[in-house]
């Protein structure tokens, strides 16, 4: 719970000071414990209930296939372009929910940091846990209508999607950690992190093609467009799920593993800033909540 | 999570408080708009308030020490500087063993979830293992005496259910260091009685109490050693009965 550092002697430690986000592997249980509240209060009271977490992206999948697949024509120039779309969205979503959640958890366990000490990191990665959790019907829904069409991916693709949501998590988290910890001292921190959740979604190719991308913009532009983590989770998604029931016709994005492990990269130096960021604010939060 | 420890002959301290000095910054601004209309106009974005300073004393094993003082004299502040909640600005603080606090029970409760989900929630939260509540889950029932709505919904609960329920909980923690913060003013008298029974059998076990309460004859009833805080500063520190009458008088 708390780290031993030189005190009297090792036996003592400083309240409060703890070892961040390795806490959070040391009260597994905790974290259990608060992924299962989340997941259990979230709809309690709704006559709907869990089917919410389909109804929602159902009816998003179905605006943007209508608007993009149909009335701008995006199915005819995209092969299996609904797989493309829902692959696509659901992982954005995962980031998007992750990413907005674990900034708010701190403001809304207010009441519990500022009573009694444990690890803060706790919140931001169990909000994104439970994002995860809500990912998971929609990942087998993916999957179901996949194995409908024609499905048959290789062991890498498998491994490539993997390391989407991989990228996608560590993401969230750390940019959770670093927004809200902002978040306790300026809430302006929440209302950004909904600006960058509303341009996340168009600033990677979710709806699109990255060809779209590629054509118009100059090289070193569309370089950055595929350093941004999120391509990288998306087109690793694609890869996975769309392109194997493409029959080949499929155009996957190039250089698909060296942007993954980059993205991974970038994601884990995000979550050590996070971290970092996290621990240096963490001193003000009972204070500030 | 440290184990409790049984060494009897251990007497060096359970707590050490060294220097320690906590100053709130009240800051007046609570955006960024806020904070730029602020300096543009050359107002102050802060004021600093003095909560404690230069506080030093050590608690040894078995102790029960009460912190004394008026409303606003800083005794709280400490009392989350020990558990961890505060960070001191300067100075040290340091604990030796387990440590929880009785300090606003319920603030990790739920209201959806029912007094079972709630007492293992809490437990957790206030550092067991799974094992632990296990163990002590019927105890801690039996204790709040609330068995027949144990599966119902902590909402639906009366005030006293609630923090009869969430005190037991605490109360049932294992630790080295117990911290109680005006809790006993928790349901009715007999459970009052029932309440600080157990907390005098954990201090007989050899625990460590450190409690802040308002009730002058109870603390210096239970405790054995005071420490008078005035204006955040350590006034006395002694036995409890002398420390008490010196703050009445």
């Amino acid at each position: 719970m708390t780290e031993s550092v030189s005190g009297p002697d090792r036996d003592f430690v400083r309240p409060g000071q703890g070892l961040g986000l390795m806490d959070v592997l040391r009260r597994r249980y905790l974290l259990s414990l608060l992924i299962r509240k989340e997941v259990q209060i979230r709809y309690r009271g709704s006559i709907l209930g869990w089917l919410w977490s389909y109804v929602k992206p159902a009816a998003q999948f179905l605006v943007f296939f209508l608007a993009l697949g149909v009335f701008l024509q995006l199915n005819g120039s995209i092969e299996n372009y609904p797989i493309y779309l829902f692959s696509g969205l659901i992982v954005i979503n995962l980031f998007n929910e992750a990413f907005g959640n674990s900034t708010r958890s701190l403001v809304d366990n207010g009441a519990l940091i500022k009573k009694i000490y444990l690890p803060r990191e706790l919140f931001p990665v169990s909000s994104t846990i439970v994002a995860l959790v809500n990912f998971l019907p929609q990942l087998v829904i993916l999957i179901v209508v996949c194995l409908v069409i024609g499905w048959d991916p290789t062991i890498p693709q498998l491994g490539g999607t993997l390391l989407g949501i991989a990228i996608i998590t560590t993401l969230a988290i750390g940019l959770g950690m670093l927004f809200g910890a902002a978040n306790v001292s300026f809430r302006d921190s929440q209302n950004f992190v909904d600006l960058i959740i509303m341009v996340a979604t168009w600033a990677s190719p979710v709806l699109y093609q990255w060809t779209q991308v590629a054509k118009i913009v100059p090289d070193w532009v569309f370089f950055i467009y595929q350093v941004n983590p999120l391509t990288a989770a998306v087109n690793l998604l694609h890869a996975g799920f769309w392109y194997p029931t493409t029959e080949g016709r499929g155009l996957l994005a190039p250089n698909l593993w060296l942007f993954g492990l980059l993205g991974l990269a970038i994601s884990l130096a995000v979550l050590t800033i996070g971290q970092l960021v996290f621990r240096r604010l963490e001193g003000r939060f009972a204070q500030d909540l | 999570m440290p184990k409790t420890s049984n060494i009897g002959d251990d007497s060096r301290p359970r707590i050490i408080v060294e220097k320690v000095r906590k100053t709130f910054l009240l800051r007046h601004t609570h955006s960024l708009k806020e904070s730029v209309i602020a300096a543009v106009r050359k107002k102050s974005l802060t004021s600093s308030f003095n909560a404690l300073s230069d506080v030093s004393f050590e608690i040894r094993p078995g102790e029960s020490v009460a912190l004394l003082g008026f409303n606003g004299s800083g005794k709280s502040t400490l009392l989350k500087l020990i558990s961890g909640v505060l960070q001191p600005d300067s100075g040290d603080v340091f604990t030796r063993g387990r440590i929880a606090g009785l300090i606003e029970v319920g603030a990790g409760f739920h209201p959806d979830l029912s007094g079972r989900e709630n007492i293992y929630l809490n437990a957790a939260i206030l550092g067991m293992n799974r094992e632990e509540i296990d163990a002590r889950f019927d105890a801690i029932v039996a204790f709040s005496e609330i068995e027949q709505f144990i599966d119902t919904e902590v909402k639906h609960y009366s005030s006293g259910m609630f923090l009869r329920l969430a005190f037991s909980v605490a109360i049932h923690t294992e630790v080295d260091i117990l911290l109680v913060d005006e809790i006993l003013s928790v349901g009715d008298e007999p459970f009052q009685q029932k309440c600080l029974k157990r907390i005098r059998e954990l201090h007989s076990e050899g625990k460590t109490l450190v409690v802040v309460s308002h009730d002058l004859d109870m603390v210096s009833d239970l405790c054995e050693r005071g420490i008078l805080i005035k204006e955040g500063r350590v006034a006395f520190d002694g036995e409890s009965a002398l420390a008490v009458a010196q703050m009445r008088s």
